[in-house]
């Protein structure tokens, strides 16, 4: 009996400490406590360009314009924008002061375009837009660009300003070189503007953000957060256990097979919206001889009829139902509503239709079907490579034999980015809002993640009139002209857009954005 | 005695070099590293530049001499993922590490000795039965869902212990150690627990089996018969006997667990070495892998060593056949 006792008691003494341990830390100050799979990479904000840093960054670091969590243009540290036919002149916001008190001026607004713009930056791509930043006063720049630029400010949202003095002293005035031998002080160390200041870091355990009192946007955000404690949790059952028990008060991502249970759980929600990353196969057609397939001498795929066959004979709506839980949008384009060019017209999925796809096929022929490879990621993408299982099965039943890969992330993507392979999964997101971004890597014949081998020469020439034509009429005809193209001649086969999930305890209100990113200065703790 | 120590140093050092060679050569299947470096973004002249840049277009071959080469140096390079060096990361981690494992092999030696000793001698006691058929769970479940099962238990529906993370650490000069606050107790028990679980299980079956068939043994029947307490019998004469399987074991078996602790310290965000390992693997972080691998197997190299020169001091035996 006198065992049981002291058993007993020694339990409840255990719960009350970490009870009051709990209570202690509500009591002290709004405390935003968040987890998600991967940590940031880096503190610097020009050496990799990954969403996990980006988002931690952002809280840390601010850029000229910025998106609000329903993805409008905001201004942030610069207070107005005008376009010039060679470029566009940026007003900069007064009395804007970095973490460590310096103030923040034009010289900084060129500096941190040079950083960006430099060999070593991972953000060159966004911000060689960017020709040259000339200084006209010390709160006013103009951005010149090569020719007119209808879409700059889109292209700035995540081009971080940072102050040339502290990078001076601290020896960061590039970002970090991949053959560099030592750690440079701007991996562990940062020196925004932004609402929140790094007080401590231990990369993959525990970050720790407070809020910056010299920020400008005191006040005038609902946020109410004074601190940041970031927990990154690998597992994703241990990271729904984090929420479960109280120990996090916000899950990024968190596994889709798990919503139902979190939101059953008294004093946890979950929020949903669509995110703007699509996801969809293509099909190389561009070689004369696929890879993988029985097919020898030709290539189906250079069939559009074959093209169409694919596309009418994957039950999309399955795909979304089954796989996918409910949490996925069936469309028939590869990128999402709230990018400019997706359109209702567009946007429904082709129809499922597998007696019309076996009769393309026979027509194309190839009434027996054929082989074919098809490469899929295992760790990128929502249900990835289950969304791949069940295509292979529906596939099947219009005679197409297909064989799965499905491998990591770091051994699919090369096999696109050098064009060896036949059929793949690939989603796209877009940073810019803009179809330019889609158009230029996805469809464009040179682009960089083509390996489709699409090459329609009016789609080629609308992507590069589009970069210089400044009329929104005329750019967004242009624009909805090559999405008609494409939607005849189906070099990809879409699937669905992506739904992102997030899950917090029932007082934390925080904005859910399409684009992933936690942003603090709107989060209200209740 | 110093050439056995001698002749099992270059055995080491042999053992070493494949490891190395081996699992440099396995990187080249891991996929593309300078696709997690750079964004969707970047070209692809860029993407060569940086290949170029690291020396990924290199034979496997000069990758290996060059990376050995460094290493001897004391230079294992700059991770890939976070940009820091591999050296001092792996020293960073080591502590967490290190102390999950002592942990786990205390509960394991400790529990394992105990129920393997009582379920030796009292064989046909309900509990004996118990403890034997719950063991069964410890070798035939996954660790990660031991660890999971442990995490809903006492951290979700208990709450009495954190779910994961490392928490309640005091820094000892440059060594963080958990066993100086509460709350660094609380939060390695669950993964110490789930870490010894399979250990434990077969420190228990060994202990048993050998007490089984040590107490059959003559010496006991006189130490009986001398009217040696129970007590003595058991633990000074029965035990001590049954020893040197049990070191064996115990000594492959911490390497073991420095190799099982990736899984347990991934499911419960321990920021050891094991999941600054899988971190790496999923990134294709080359440095770290090399190194970690390396590290691993000179962890078990010197663990080896260490149960083979224990022999001696156990066994006389040993010692007399050695020379």
């Amino acid at each position: 009996m006198r065992h049981y006792l002291t058993k007993g008691a020694m339990m409840a003494g255990v719960s009350a400490l970490a009870l009051g341990l709990a209570a202690q830390n509500a009591l002290a100050e709004n405390v935003l406590r968040w987890t998600s799979q991967g940590d940031a990479l880096t503190l610097d904000p020009m050496s990799q360009n990954e969403g996990p840093t980006n988002t931690m960054n952002g809280m840390i670091y601010e850029s000229l314009v910025t998106r609000d969590a329903g993805m409008t243009l905001q201004p942030e540290l610069a207070e107005s924008w005008t376009s010039a036919p060679d470029g566009w002149t940026f007003k900069l916001r007064e009395g804007v002061k970095f973490h460590d008190g310096a103030d923040f001026t034009a010289e900084d607004v060129v500096f941190s375009f040079e950083r960006a713009k430099s060999e070593s930056s991972d953000f060159k791509e966004q911000a060689k837009a960017v020709a040259s930043v000339e200084v006209i006063d010390d709160y006013t720049v103009k951005l010149v660009t090569d020719g007119p630029n209808p879409i700059l400010p889109n292209q700035l949202t995540s081009i971080y300003m940072v102050d040339k003095g502290w990078a001076e002293t601290n020896n960061v005035v590039l970002p970090q070189d991949f053959a560099a031998k030592e750690e440079t002080y701007s991996v562990r160390n940062a020196n925004g503007t932004g609402p929140f200041m790094v007080t401590s870091r231990a990369p993959d355990e525990l970050t720790v953000l407070s809020a910056f009192d010299g920020w400008w946007g005191k006040g005038q955000f609902p946020g109410n957060v004074d601190k940041i404690e970031y927990r990154p949790i690998a597992n994703a059952a241990t990271r729904v256990a984090a929420l479960l028990s109280g120990e996090v008060d916000f899950v990024l991502d968190p596994p889709l097979q798990d919503l139902k249970r979190i939101e059953a759980t008294d004093g946890l929600k979950i929020t949903t919206v669509a995110q703007i990353r699509s996801i969809f196969f293509g099909m190389d057609q561009g070689v004369d001889e696929l890879r993988s397939s029985n097919i020898k001498g030709e290539n189906p795929f250079k069939d559009v009829r074959v093209r169409e066959a694919i596309n009418l004979s994957i039950d999309k709506a399955a795909i979304q139902r089954v796989v996918m839980e409910g949490l996925s949008f069936p469309t028939g384009m590869i990128t999402p509503p709230g990018v400019l060019g997706n359109t209702p017209d567009n946007d429904p999925p082709y129809p499922y239709d597998p007696e019309k796809a076996k009769a393309l096929l026979a027509e194309a022929g190839y009434p027996d079907g054929f082989s074919i490879q098809l490469d899929c990621p295992n760790n990128r993408y929502n249900n990835d490579e289950k969304i791949c299982q069940a295509a292979v099965a529906m596939l099947a039943k219009v005679g197409i034999d297909v064989s799965l890969s499905a491998i990591p992330k770091a051994q699919h993507f090369p096999k696109i980015q050098n064009r060896t392979t036949d059929f793949y999964l690939l989603g796209w997101g877009v940073p810019t809002l803009d179809s330019h971004y889609v158009f230029s890597y996805l469809l464009d014949k040179e682009g960089s993640w083509n390996a489709t081998g699409y090459d329609n020469a009016r789609v080629n020439e609308i992507t590069g009139m589009i970069t210089t034509e400044t009329d929104i009429e005329t750019r967004t005809a242009l624009i909805t002209e090559a999405w008609g193209i494409i939607k005849e001649e189906m070099p990809y086969a879409p699937i669905h857009h992506q739904v992102i999930a997030w899950a917090m305890a029932a007082g934390v209100e925080a904005p859910i954005a399409a684009d992933d990113g936690l942003r603090p200065r709107y989060v209200v703790m209740n | 005695m110093l050439s056995f120590i001698l002749r099992r140093l270059a055995q080491s050092l042999l053992v070493m070099a494949v490891v190395s060679a081996i699992s440099f050569s396995l990187f080249n299947f891991v996929g593309d590293p300078v696709n997690n470096m750079v964004g969707q973004d970047a070209t692809r002249e860029d993407r060569v530049r940086i290949r170029n840049e690291l020396g990924l277009n290199d034979p496997v071959l000069t990758q290996y001499f060059r990376f050995m080469g460094n290493a001897l140096q004391a230079d294992f390079g700059l991770s890939y993922r976070i940009k820091r060096p591999v050296d001092e990361l792996i020293i960073e981690r080591l502590p967490a590490t290190l102390e999950l494992v002592f942990a786990s092999a205390v509960i394991a030696l400790v529990l394992g000795i105990t129920a393997g000793v009582y379920t030796g001698i009292r064989r046909n006691s309900w509990l004996s039965r118990s403890i034997l058929s719950v063991s069964l769970v410890g070798v035939s479940l996954p660790t990660f869902i031991i660890g999971i099962g442990l995490i809903y238990l006492f951290a979700v529906i208990l709450r009495w212990l954190p779910s994961s993370g490392r928490s309640g650490v005091v820094e000892l000069g440059w060594w963080k150690t958990n066993f100086l606050t509460l709350d660094g107790w609380r939060s390695i028990i669950l993964p110490a627990l789930t870490l010894s679980l399979f250990q434990m299980t077969m420190i228990l079956r060994l202990v048993r089996a050998e007490m089984l068939e040590v107490m059959q043994a003559d010496f006991i029947k006189f130490a009986r018969a001398r009217g040696l307490a129970e007590r003595a019998i058991n633990f000074t004469h029965a035990l001590k006997n049954t020893l040197v399987p049990v070191i064996t074991i115990i000594g492959i078996n911490i390497g073991g667990l420095i190799a099982f602790s990736v899984i347990t310290e991934t499911v419960f965000q321990w920021p050891g070495t094991g999941l600054m390992f899988i971190q790496a693997v999923d990134f294709v972080d080359v440095p770290i892998m090399a190194a970690y691998l390396c590290f691993v197997a000179l962890m078990f190299v010197v663990v080896n060593l260490v149960v083979d020169l224990l022999y001696f001091a156990i066994d006389p035996r040993i010692r007399i056949r050695g020379r």
